[in-house]
């Protein structure tokens, strides 16, 4: 059987080989075939995981909210690691905080689908109090597209999640700031394992916990967004997780 | 725990007796001190099925005054603000009761006296069909709601003195005016509720 990882467009492009390095140690361990497949959008995502088409996925939180009760395992997250969002302006724009933008009639927001960064950046400029449909996403295929509408002033924000602005390259991100940054501290991505999938699961965990005691691995743990290691990810986690998210919608 | 005491307290203070529905009732220390949201932070927190706190983040510890030590274990009542009117409460309660999400708008007490204000969304922790708990979510609010708050709260506030005492809100001290016709309705002004959980 080839089982498939999928890589979710939240993964920045410059860590694909690191997941690929993971992929490779799986197949080691397990002596089983797995497949890297790349998604670019989440609509393309979502419809992977609608047909099972995915054995194991590096998942956000409305995504594990999902995928979780429809029978996904959950089996690692980071440790130390939330995912917060961001609302991006240009570095010249005259607003220094949200409630500046109170009275604003139209703001168009450049964005990838992500759905926990629109969530959450939605919640951020909740203080501008602005009418539901005042907000107009721009739907953008990458981050750095997104950095550049702004730039170019074609849009007056952008909706970031606060690593991926953060691993901007210096030429990217000049001339954009952060207008607000989440601090919601109890939400991340989670590995998750399909039905199909499960008979591994404990040697995936075991392997990927060997992986924080071994200073060789440090650097690709970084590198897939796990700088402190993986933690077992409990039901207790991921149903806080779930309530959160269910809270936030 | 050491709260609302001249000790810890910050600013000019007035004393208060606050009496929760379970029947327990401690005297404090509050003030006129607004502890702003900060921009991006998020307030989460749990608790059982009793109200009794289980779990709570780093912004909820922040903004409370409190330690997470203390929080955890601790009656969420501890927070409720003198100026929450009872009203806004036994809504809340029955609608996380019946299952249904709760947002509104909320005062908060500070473990040092002073107060915040929320957007919060309560929703029921429901597990294998039973209620474990409630899941909360709080977050900045937009200053013109929590202004039209402020004033529906101040005066379900003198119509519960009102009905306390037995005399007329006339007789009561003055209070601004709210726009809707129903206390049920009014209530529904700082809190809603969304589809079934």
């Amino acid at each position: 059987m080839i089982y498939r990882l999928a890589i979710g467009p939240d993964v920045h492009v410059r860590d694909l080989a690191d997941w690929y390095l993971l992929n490779t140690r799986l197949q080691r361990l397990t002596r089983e075939t797995f497949r890297v497949r790349l998604f670019d959008d989440f609509t393309e995502l979502h419809r992977a995981y609608a047909v099972g088409e995915v054995d194991l996925a590096y998942a956000n939180a409305p995504d594990t909210a999902e995928l979780v009760p429809a029978g996904y395992l959950p089996l690692v997250r980071p440790a130390g690691v939330s995912d917060e969002a961001a609302v991006i302006v240009a570095e010249d724009d005259p607003v220094r905080a949200v409630e500046d933008l109170i009275g604003t009639e139209e703001l168009d927001v450049a964005a990838t689908d992500a759905p926990d960064v629109d969530r959450i950046c939605r919640i951020l400029l909740e203080p501008a109090d602005l009418a539901p449909a005042a907000i107009r996403v721009i739907l953008r295929p990458n981050y750095i597209l997104a950095a550049t509408s702004v730039l170019a002033g074609d849009v007056r924000a952008a909706f970031f999640p606060r690593a991926a602005f953060d691993g901007l390259s210096a030429a990217a991100g000049r001339g954009l700031r952060v207008l607000v940054s989440s601090q919601v501290s109890v939400i991340s991505h989670t590995l998750l394992a399909a039905p199909s999938l499960t008979a591994l699961a404990p040697t995936i965990v075991e392997e990927l916990l060997r992986m924080n005691d071994d200073p060789d691995d440090a650097g690709l743990l970084a590198r897939l967004g796990a700088p402190e290691g993986w933690v077992p990810a409990g039901p207790t986690d991921v149903a806080l997780l779930m309530d959160v998210i269910s809270a936030l919608a | 725990m050491r709260d609302g005491t001249p000790g810890n307290v910050v600013g000019a203070e007035r004393q208060v007796v606050l009496t929760y529905n379970d029947g327990s009732s401690r005297q404090t220390l509050v003030t006129d001190v607004e502890t702003p949201f900060p921009p991006g932070e998020l307030i989460v927190s749990r608790t059982d099925p009793e109200g009794i706190i289980t779990m709570c983040n780093p912004a909820f510890v922040h903004m409370s005054g409190y330690s997470a030590e203390e929080l955890i274990g601790t009656p969420h009542y501890i927070l409720r603000h003198p100026d929450m009117p009872r009203a806004a409460f036994a809504d809340l309660w029955a609608t996380i009761g019946a299952g249904h999400r709760w947002t509104g708008y909320v005062k908060n007490l500070r473990r040092d006296g002073g107060f915040y204000w929320v957007f919060a969304t309560i929703l029921p922790t429901v597990r294998k069909g039973r209620v474990i708990g409630h899941t909360s979510v709080r977050r900045a609010p937009a200053r013109r709601r929590v202004e039209a708050a402020a004033t529906l709260y101040a005066q379900l506030l003198v119509e519960e003195a009102s009905a306390a005492s037995g005399a007329p809100p006339s007789a009561l001290p003055p209070s601004p005016s709210a726009t809707a016709t129903s206390s049920r309705g009014r209530v529904a002004i700082a809190g809603s509720r969304g589809g079934r959980q």
